[in-house]
């Protein structure tokens, strides 16, 4: 049976353009059929998640029944009721499989879970958000439908763009214009072609070609201090190159294919490696992972910090919840000791950012501001962001104890 | 009081600005507002005017201007 992991070649392509073409007639002419695109994205789901995966589609199925149960209860319940224990207990429950996808391979000598598939991080912050907007009372009118046509919306599912449910549902329920959606397909298709040209060649070149030779140059140079030698830092570079035109790639993808479905999803990259601060990188790096972070996270945390007082200075507040919120995004990425140092190196760099910041605000004759510090300031804070990549990579943990 | 006066004196505390002359600027751009900021203007719309908002009602571009705030404030007033 044919399987495919998502925008992964040709003649998955093929297959999506075929599958839209009527979707987009239809589109051009007012009309938005909810059986043809439930059908495409059942095919496309069975594509990425059947055949020798098969073992994936099942834990996909028992997960998505799971976290319907949850929010359906869930918001059938704060229509009469709000308790903050219940309300914490649902998120828990709603977090619980991904924390045993993550947690397993640390503790099973790198044995991956059963309950796992592919995309079941990016399907838990869409749960998760749907819960504490329910909570919040923004959404009021939870649908189980509109869910799951959100959850298992098929151009995001395997890594995003982490979408919205009340913005995803607007845009779902409604139809563009005729010229509103000519212009989607027009962004759409140039995104999809500028997505070739980063996947398919320049994180190619960076990740196929280049990188496995500076690792193994990387491995055979050690013994200098710390094992460091130039192709790490040459190895440093292909990564973060690769890690952007990879990711970004598939993000325009995804995105691409979304705008031909009409619908908007929110872009995942805006030009990262031009940021002025590590805070102005965040704004532009995995955009939509960043900004649920953001505001279900690090929002919420600060909100609750201050309400109880928990912190006297204000300053204080956002600098732990900087650390925390990093740290748990470096626990998401897996409990390895890298992806914790890199959660934590982040942490501190926004820290450091901030305090940097109010001391410029505070000293604004003293401190010189002009084109030089400018690029300056964009090449440290590539570069610092390029180490934390080297960091994330893993190859440190490949020459240190391997 | 009137709700801009309240907004304004908020904005003012938090922003360490007078905002009110640039009632049309962008307060995220700017670097005057950040996160913490919009949480901390939250709880003082609690806090002063009785206002609840929770954060999840906080989209960005609708807070992002003093004049766009105080129309905020005002229609959830």
């Amino acid at each position: 049976m044919l399987s495919f992991e998502p925008y992964g070649n040709p003649t998955y392509f093929a297959l999506l353009g075929v599958a839209l073409l009527p979707l987009m007639i239809g589109l051009l002419y007012g009309k938005r059929s909810r059986l043809y695109e439930t059908l495409i994205s059942i095919f496309f789901l069975v594509l990425t998640f059947g055949g020798p995966k098969w073992t994936q589609g099942v834990a996909l199925i028992i997960y998505i029944l799971y976290e319907v149960a949850l929010t359906w209860g869930y918001a059938v319940y704060r229509k009469h009721k709000n308790s903050g224990p219940l309300f914490y207990l649902t998120v828990i429950l709603a977090i619980i499989p991904l924390t045993i996808v993550k947690v397993t391979p640390a503790v099973e000598n790198g044995q991956s879970s059963l309950i796992g598939f592919l995309g079941i991080s990016y399907l838990t912050f869409r749960a998760v958000q749907t819960i504490m907007e329910t909570r919040d009372g923004t959404l009021k009118d939870y649908q189980v439908m509109t869910f799951l046509q959100f959850m298992l919306f098929f151009p995001t599912i395997s890594s995003g763009p982490i979408d919205r449910y009340r913005r995803f549902e607007a845009d779902y329920r409604s139809v563009p214009s005729r010229e509103k959606y000519l212009g989607m397909i027009q962004k759409g298709i140039r995104y999809i072609f500028v997505g070739f040209m980063y996947k398919f060649i320049l994180a190619y070149y960076f990740g196929t070609l280049l990188m496995p030779q500076l690792k193994m140059m990387a491995m055979n140079s050690r013994g200098g201090f710390l094992d460091l030698s130039w192709p790490v830092l040459g190895y440093m570079y292909a990564y973060s190159a690769d890690l952007f035109f990879d990711f970004a790639g598939y993000s325009l993808f995804a995105v691409g294919t979304s705008y031909i479905m009409g619908i908007a999803t929110p872009m995942n990259f805006n030009q990262p490696w031009r940021s002025l601060n590590i805070k102005d990188f965040w704004n532009r790096w995995h955009i939509t992972l960043s900004f649920w972070f953001r505001d279900f996270i690090y929002m919420r945390l600060v909100f609750w910090f201050m309400k109880h007082k928990v912190f006297k200075k204000p300053t204080t507040t956002a600098n732990v919840t900087y650390i925390i919120n990093m740290l748990i995004m470096g626990f998401w990425h897996g409990v390895t000791w890298y992806y914790i140092t890199y959660g934590l190196f982040h942490g501190c760099a926004l820290v450091i950012n901030d305090t940097w910041l109010r001391y410029k605000k505070k000293h604004r004759a003293s401190v010189p501001h002009n084109g030089f510090t400018q690029i300056f300031a964009i090449f440290l804070t590539a570069n610092m962001v390029c180490f934390s990549f080297l960091i994330f990579s893993g190859l440190l943990d490949q020459i240190w104890f391997h | 009081m009137d709700i801009k006066a309240t907004v304004l004196g908020i904005l003012n505390d938090l922003t360490g600005n007078d905002v009110s002359g640039a009632m049309d600027d962008n307060l995220f751009d700017s670097g005057l507002m950040d996160s913490m900021g919009s949480v901390q203007l939250l709880l003082q719309l609690q806090g002063d005017l009785g206002i609840n908002v929770p954060v999840s009602e906080f989209e960005r571009s609708e807070w992002d201007t003093p004049n766009k705030i105080i129309a905020k404030v005002e229609s959830l007033a």
